[in-house]
This record gives C-alpha cells, structure tokens and sequence, in this order.
C-alpha cells in the first residue's frame, strides 16, 4: 500500500481520528508515562515531556511489562488516554490493555509506520478495513 | 476463531455473565493474532497491583466479585503478582490510607473470586514451577520469561484482565509462546563475556534485550562459560524481559528446548556478537552519580539465597540510608525462621513482602521519602523507576550494601 492509506496487519477497536504524535521508540504505560500529569516521563524516550493526551500514537513497538493492560483502562476512565495507539510491533499487553480499555490499535505495516506518518498530522483510522489514512 | 462446543456454551452465557465477559475478552485478543482457537491452562498468574489497577480497576474486580459464586470463581489455580504494599510496612513507606484501603478492596474481591493471594513474582521458585511444554496463562514478564525459557512452559505476556479471563475460562487464545514455530530462535548470541555478580547477569540480559528488540524476537545464546543458576537466570531473564519484551530465550546446552544450536535455529541465522565491554558500558549508563538516596533489593523478588547473601553482607553493619530488601510471603516466613531478616534489620535494613518496590507507588513513595537517587543490582529496576523520576544507579550487591554504610557508591 503506499500513498495516504497504509494497511495494519492487526486492528481492533473502534474508528479514530485524530493527531499523530510520532518516534521511533518504544511504549510502555508504566515504563515511559507520567499517567497522572499525561506526558512522556521517561527521560531518555524521545517523546519526554510531551503530552500523549488525545494524541494517535505512532510507535515502534510495544516493551516492557504487563501493567500496561490494566493502565489503559484506569487512564481512559480518567479521560488522561491517547486516542489510538499505532505501532510496527506489539506485544500482547498492549493488545490485551487496548481490548480491556477499548482503545483502538493498529499494529503491523510492510513499511516502517514511524517514517512515513509526520508527526501532528491528521489521521483516521479504521479498524475495520485495518487502514490508517492521512487526512 | 473454532470454538468447542463449551466454549460455545461460554460466549452464550450458559455458565454466566463472569465468564462470558472473559471468553469474549480472550476472543478479542485472539482474533487481533489470528488465533485459530484456544488452548488448555493449567495454571494463571494474575499482576494487579493497585498502582495498575487504579479506583476504575478496583471498581471492575469488585463488580465480578459481587456476581453468583458458582459464576465468578476461577476453575484453575490462580495466583498472584506482588501487591502494591506490605500492609505491615505501609506507614514505613508513607504509603497513604487511601493506597492501603485500594489494596485491601482488591484483595477482597480476588479472594471473591477464588484467587490465591500468593503475591510473588518468583512463583517459579516459590509456589509451583510449570513442566516443559505445560501451558499456562501468566503475567509478569519475569516470570513469564523464566517459564518459557527455563522450564520450557509454553505463555504468553498475559496482563492482569487477560490472566484473569484465563483463569476463569481455563484456557487462553492459541497464538505466540503456544506454538512450536513461534520458540525458534530468530537471532543467534554469541558471547564473549560470562558473568558472576546478580547485577552482569542482569546487565548482560538487557544488552540482549535491547539487541532483540521486541516480544516476537527469540535470542539463541552460545559462549556462556559457566552454568547459572535459578537466580542468576532470573535476573538475565527479567532484564531481557524489560529491556526488550522479550518472551523467550534458550541457552545452548542449558536450557531444555536448544540441547543443540540446530533444535531451535535455522542455518545462517543473523548473529551478533557480545562482549564484557557491552555490558560494562550498559552498567556505566546507570552510574551517574555517587551519593545514594536509598538502596533497594527488589525486582524481581529475593530468593531465599538472596536473602541468605545479603544477610551475610549485612552482619555487623549500620546503615546511614534506607536499605529495602523485598521478597515473597513463601520466603518472608523463611527469613524470619533463619534469621535472615533480622540480621538484616540489626543493620538498619527493612525486610518488605508480598510487593514489589516499583509496582508499590513508586513515585509518590519517592516524594514522601525524599528518595531520587536509587542504588539497587536488578537491571530491570533501574530500566523502569527512570519514568518515575529517580535517579537509578546499577552496582552489585556488596557495592548496594556499602552504598547504606557510607552514603556513596563507590566508584561511580
């Protein structure tokens, strides 16, 4: 697929549109966030200090530990979520916390997902048909 | 995905709302990896801690806890991750009330639920360690890890709502760890350093970790000139866990699936090479600073051994800082009854059980303490407690133990 649409291998959730906020790194809600002020803490992460409220995220993959799957649920039931998450790779923590918290995920592009998406573009995503579009 | 006829029966209802939602739940999960259809659990390993779970998780638990009995109780052994405190140590902690009650309202409601409260993330070591090729439904990428790859155990990374689901169901989605094709090695290991202390096996661990990369990449790892033991791989294991999401490793020679490089690696497999300079340049990352705040023994929990070390370290000393040591409930009783403990404490140490340090409200125990500046020898501590605003410096555990005497680690 190449142009404005890129087709995710996985896909769950419910349709999305929303701002990208893009790096090559990695995701992990307990590792890398500070949930309660909703920005990246994690000092060495790419996205430190920015704020992932609201944002589709365009990630790398997915690391670190299981906390992630009961994380999402608590940050969307306080409304301090990303509105998506997008990644080259997952593991099945952020699937089984995007599925718990009902939090839409694309994972799994022939092309590196983090080089092609700018970051602060307008996106849709469809889980669907598994497309993540730019606007 | 094909489901038996009681599968079937699940997603119906016919054995009540609890289990429908867990079914459906694994459903989901299993369709997003194209599962063709479950597999059979023997046991599930729940992490929960109330950190993770927050007031929506706890709110959650107690609602299933409040349905029919016949409904909502697990149909396999299921146990525990650490809690997010030591009830008896919370106010050592300044852990708040309201951290403490949370705690206590998910307990009850897992209990409810007819989960075992063993509160331990080296259950492998403590309650009951699976068999080669046993399937199972665990949490904590530790444990996980050491399952797979030590006991050759067949699970995947299964997060607290997932772990739960397989408990109640008795099953889990058939995809990852659960299949033979998925255990080959995608990355061939050669290295050029052995290591002795707790903290290189735990370096040496992350520098794989980060070399694989993420949770679909199996390191097959030759060079190792010596053969380690539970703790030893648990440490290696719990940082490659972290450092990388990494599942799965074999030892060859060691570990039960790779008796050869040819059972688990194709030919011509990419291979990277390692060195004792790779590892000392990860340990020198987290080496910033010399004055130390607190000296933390935690993640995973200690062994019986552990504890026996550090006591031994402890004889006779007299701390200036905090120096935590945080086990299970299996090995607290132990500790106790051998005199471990209290030597430790004669030193000014505090022996924690049933949590973990960094699953225990991390940050806010760090602002009520005044604790930045972190020593500890798990590799995989100093890889989160970063996000949570400390300063974590990795050392070995004598180096840890002369960090509480003297205030400074030495050779920072």
């Amino acid at each position: 697929m190449t142009g404005r649409f890129f087709r995710a291998r996985h896909a769950l959730g419910a349709h999305v549109r929303g701002t990208t906020l893009v790096a090559h790194d990695g995701f992990s809600a307990r590792y890398d966030l500070d949930r309660v002020a909703g920005i990246f803490s994690r000092p060495d992460h790419k996205l430190a200090g920015e704020s992932f409220v609201g944002r589709v995220l365009v990630l790398d993959t997915a690391k670190g530990g299981v906390a992630s799957a009961w994380m999402l649920h608590e940050m969307k039931s306080r409304g301090i979520v990303p509105a998506a998450l997008v990644f080259n790779s997952v593991n099945p923590i952020l699937v089984q916390g995007a599925a718990f918290g009902d939090i839409t995920m694309l994972a799994g592009f022939d092309q590196d997902i983090t080089a092609i998406v700018p970051n602060g573009v307008e996106v849709e995503l469809d889980p669907q048909a598994a497309m993540l579009t730019l606007i | 995905m094909t489901l038996s006829e009681e599968e079937q029966a699940i997603l119906a209802g016919e054995f009540g709302a609890v289990r429908q939602w867990a079914l459906q739940h694994q459903m989901e999960v299993g369709a997003f990896f194209s599962a063709a259809d479950f597999v059979p659990v023997t046991q599930a390993h729940i992490m929960a801690d109330t950190e993770s779970l927050g007031e929506a998780g706890v709110c959650w638990l107690e609602r299933l806890a409040a349905m029919d009995e016949r409904q909502r109780r697990v149909r396999i052994p299921t146990i525990t991750d650490p809690r997010g405190t030591d009830f008896a140590k919370a106010t050592f902690l300044r852990q708040t009330s309201a951290m403490v009650d949370l705690e206590r309202r998910a307990v009850d409601a897992f209990v409810k639920l007819g989960v075992a409260m063993t509160d331990t993330c080296i259950n492998y070591q403590t309650i009951q360690a699976p068999g080669r090729n046993e399937h199972v439904a665990f949490g904590d990428t530790g444990v996980v890890i050491y399952s797979n790859s030590v006991c050759g155990a067949r699970s995947n990374f299964e997060g607290g709502p997932s772990a739960l689901a397989a408990g109640l169901t008795g099953r889990t989605p058939r995809y990852g760890f659960h299949l033979p094709e998925q255990r080959r090695a995608t990355l061939h290991v050669r290295v050029e350093f052995t290591p002795k202390a707790l903290d290189d096996w735990g370096a040496l661990g992350a520098v794989i970790g980060r070399r694989a990369g993420n949770y679909w990449a199996v390191p097959v790892i030759e060079g190792l000139e010596a053969t380690p033991g539970s703790d030893q791989l648990k440490h290696f294991g719990a940082a490659m866990a972290s450092f990388g999401s990494v599942a799965l490793f074999h030892l060859v020679g060691l570990t039960p699936e790779a008796g050869r490089l040819s059972d688990v690696a194709a030919p011509h497999l990419p291979t990277v090479r390692l060195t004792g300079a790779d590892v000392r340049a990860l340990q020198a990352s987290y080496r910033a600073e010399d004055r130390v705040d607190v000296v933390v023994f935690s993640a995973p929990q200690l062994s019986l051994f552990e504890l026996r070390e550090l006591s031994g370290l402890c004889e006779g000393q007299r701390f200036i800082v905090p120096l935590l040591a945080v086990t299970s409930p299996q090995v607290k009783s132990d500790a106790d009854r051998l005199g471990y403990t209290a030597t430790i404490e004669a030193a000014g140490g505090t022996v924690l059980s049933g949590m973990c340090f960094y699953q225990s409200y991390a940050r806010e125990i760090a602002e009520a303490n005044g604790w930045k500046r972190l020593a500890t020898n798990s590799a995989k501590m100093v890889n989160i407690l970063g996000g949570y605003g400390y300063r974590p410096m990795l050392a070995s555990m004598a180096a840890c133990v002369e960090a509480a005497v003297t205030g400074r680690l030495a050779g920072s």
